[in-house]
């Protein structure tokens, strides 16, 4: 017997309640680090270095419609543009799965201008060396178990071929880690040339420009004179930061993941909330307890802290199982839907940090304020309570 | 009156009720010795247990000096007086007052964690008082599984575990029947007898009264005249 097995037995003074506080606990803590994982994936907060330099240009009127493969030499010879490349939308599937990002490149241009695309130098020879290879981000490659040599058919809902088709065929070359969790990291990237002789329609034209500056200029400034070049041309154009179009593009996310934030939030409040009055209701039932110990010679101090580590024993441990095995469900998802979330889905040390905290609030918040007023009151007055 | 262990002097206790202030003890003074088993009796609500309170620096006079072994206990902290407590008293309620949630063996375990006794010598201290009451064949029991009379024993081994000179019973047998209660009163007996505890006992039960040397009768705040009819029960006076 040691003050240890005192915290642990009153612990579970009501095993059953006890249980059903931890499952709440364990349930809410999930809940939340799943949650944080989706709200952090779909606000794209951690859209790389890499993105915040690059420019985007695509069409005035909208990111679907097609800019002229022209415009790259033009905007090569612009002041203050170090490089330039495109890409074009493909809007395939693999199978029955949803539609996921594949892009039409350049494959030298736009590995040059796309640095945080990792791939080995091997793989990057027998891209370049295949007119019908392509290179998968590894998150898409995990999700449908593709491997180097695997022959893959994508369905596109907007390329249809020559022949009339609309499945194209690719070979994997390469399979590539993106650092940058940008617009890259779940992407299939194949050769412009082949789908461009191998389109239907829309021929010579590309879906957007990738460029970047090299210094000379703010970056403002060459937003401006690269939309300024096609000012009242047939395709005018807007230019920003591809982080600033990941943003726009997460915005439509944006609004779910809002709606998912506040129902959950309300979810775990209210749950905290319970727990928070069952934890408050057992140190109420223990008030006469009190009284007993003092009478034994405990002092308030004593007391105190054993009634506070009781309620921490009650909520961290569980709670941080929760929260690793929230990790674990992320982990999962993000493996299995690859292609849907890119940039994996994870939770990092701000969201744990949180985690933490709301742990210790409800903790502190509900064992506090009892034990508290009950240690005000003195012995005599402990006692005499039923 | 060399050896007078507990000596209260002109001990009064109010209480605040709403705006009214209740004067509970009027003017006490009272000496009791080492080894003395004092029985103290009273119509309800005349401050028996607030006396025995006073008594074992659970509660602090509003006037006056308690003094044990010489030392001012009215005059301590409570964190001195909690200490003092822990080495100096054993209380014994009504009730028991052990903990639900720990064993018979840990409840009397309960006054050693405040001390700095190794694990080992702990156990020993808790096996001699749980032998010392008779259950150590209930050592493992939870008292929600003993009887009232197990209970209480439970709780003196409790209150003796770590050998206080002064042992402080509110109506250890109020709650037991007849014979229960005569074991019960066997038992503090003999540790008053054999192991040298000065008892103060509150009792409304004459026959438990009888036990001890000599019986104070509180009424209205102040300590009286016993009334004329002496109970006639088993146990004797003193020795
Ligand atoms: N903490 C307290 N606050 C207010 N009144 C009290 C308190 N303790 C005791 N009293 C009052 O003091 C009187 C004596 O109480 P108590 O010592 O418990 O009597 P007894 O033990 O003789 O029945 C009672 O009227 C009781 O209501
Ligand atoms: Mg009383």
């Amino acid at each position: 017997m040691n003050r240890f097995t005192l915290i642990w037995r009153n612990l579970w003074r009501k095993p059953i309640r006890t249980v059903f506080t931890m499952l709440a606990v364990l349930v809410v803590f999930f809940l939340f680090t799943v949650l944080e994982g989706l709200r952090i994936a779909l606000s794209l907060s951690d859209v790389g270095i890499e993105a915040q330099e690059r420019l985007l240009t695509s069409h005035k009127v909208s990111l679907i419609m097609m800019l002229p493969a022209a415009y790259q030499s033009r905007i090569a010879r612009l002041p203050g543009v170090a490089a330039v490349s495109h890409g074009t939308w493909f809007g395939g599937r693999y199978q029955d799965n949803p539609e996921f990002a594949q892009y039409p490149v350049v494959a030298e241009e736009y590995l040059a201008l796309n640095p945080e695309i990792k791939l080995s130098s091997a793989q990057r020879q027998a891209w370049l060396a295949n007119r019908g290879g392509a290179i998968v981000g590894r998150p898409v490659a995990s999700q449908y178990g593709w491997e180097v040599g695997d022959r893959v058919p994508l369905r596109s809902s907007i390329w249809t071929r020559n022949n009339g088709s609309n499945v194209w065929e690719f070979d994997i070359e390469g399979i590539f880690d993106d650092t940058d969790a940008g617009m890259n990291a779940g992407v299939v990237l194949f050769h412009y040339d082949y789908f461009d002789e191998a389109r239907a329609f829309g021929k010579g034209t590309v879906g957007w420009y990738v460029s970047k500056g090299d210094g000379s200029m703010p970056i403002e400034n060459l937003m401006a004179s690269i939309d300024a070049e096609f000012e009242n041309s047939p395709a005018e154009t807007k230019t920003n930061t591809e982080a600033a179009f990941a943003q726009e593009y997460a915005q439509q996310f944006g609004n779910i993941g809002l709606i998912v934030t506040l129902i959950l939030s309300a979810v775990v409040f209210m749950i905290l909330l319970v727990t928070g009055h069952t934890m408050a209701q057992s140190v109420r039932e223990r008030i006469h307890e009190m009284g007993v110990l003092k009478t034994l010679g405990f002092t308030s101090g004593s007391i105190f802290r054993l009634t506070v580590l009781e309620g921490l024993l009650l909520i961290l441990p569980v709670g941080i199982l929760a929260m690793a095995l929230g990790r674990a469900a992320l982990a999962f998802v993000s493996g299995a839907m690859g292609a849907m979330f890119p940039a994996g889905l994870h939770v990092g040390t701000q969201s744990v940090v949180l985690g933490l905290a709301l742990m210790l609030a409800v903790s502190l918040g509900s064992v506090l304020p009892p034990v508290i007023r009950a240690l005000k009151l003195d012995i005599v007055a402990l006692l005499r309570t039923a | 009156m060399a050896t007078q262990l507990i000596q209260l002097t002109g001990v009064s206790k109010n209480y605040r009720k709403g705006r009214e202030t209740v004067r509970v003890l009027d003017g006490i003074s009272l000496g009791i010795d080492k080894g003395d088993f004092v029985g103290l009796m009273g119509p309800s609500g005349s401050g028996k247990t607030t006396l025995l309170n006073l008594l074992g620096g659970l509660d602090k006079p509003t006037e006056g000096l308690v003094e044990v072994d010489g030392r001012v206990i009215s005059a301590l902290s409570p964190g001195a007086l909690a200490k003092w407590r822990s080495s100096n008293i054993g209380f014994i309620f009504q009730f028991y007052n052990l903990l639900p949630v720990l064993t018979a063996a840990r409840n009397v375990a309960l006054p050693l964690l405040l001390t700095s006794l190794p694990a080992s010598r702990r156990k020993q201290h808790v096996n001699t008082a749980l032998q010392l009451v008779g259950l150590t064949e209930r050592a493992s029991h939870y008292p929600r599984e003993l009887s009232g009379g197990q209970e209480q024993r439970v709780a003196i081994a409790r209150a003796i575990v770590s050998d206080p000179p002064i042992l402080l019973c509110d109506e250890p047998t109020g709650d037991l029947d007849r014979s229960t209660a005569d074991e019960i009163m066997d038992l503090l007996q003999r540790l008053n007898r054999d192991y040298g505890k000065t008892i103060v006992m509150v009792t409304h039960d004459p026959r438990a009264a009888s036990f001890a040397h000599r019986v104070l009768h509180l009424d209205k705040g102040e300590l009286g005249a016993p009334p004329e009819e002496t109970p006639g029960a088993p146990g004797g006076t003193s020795p």
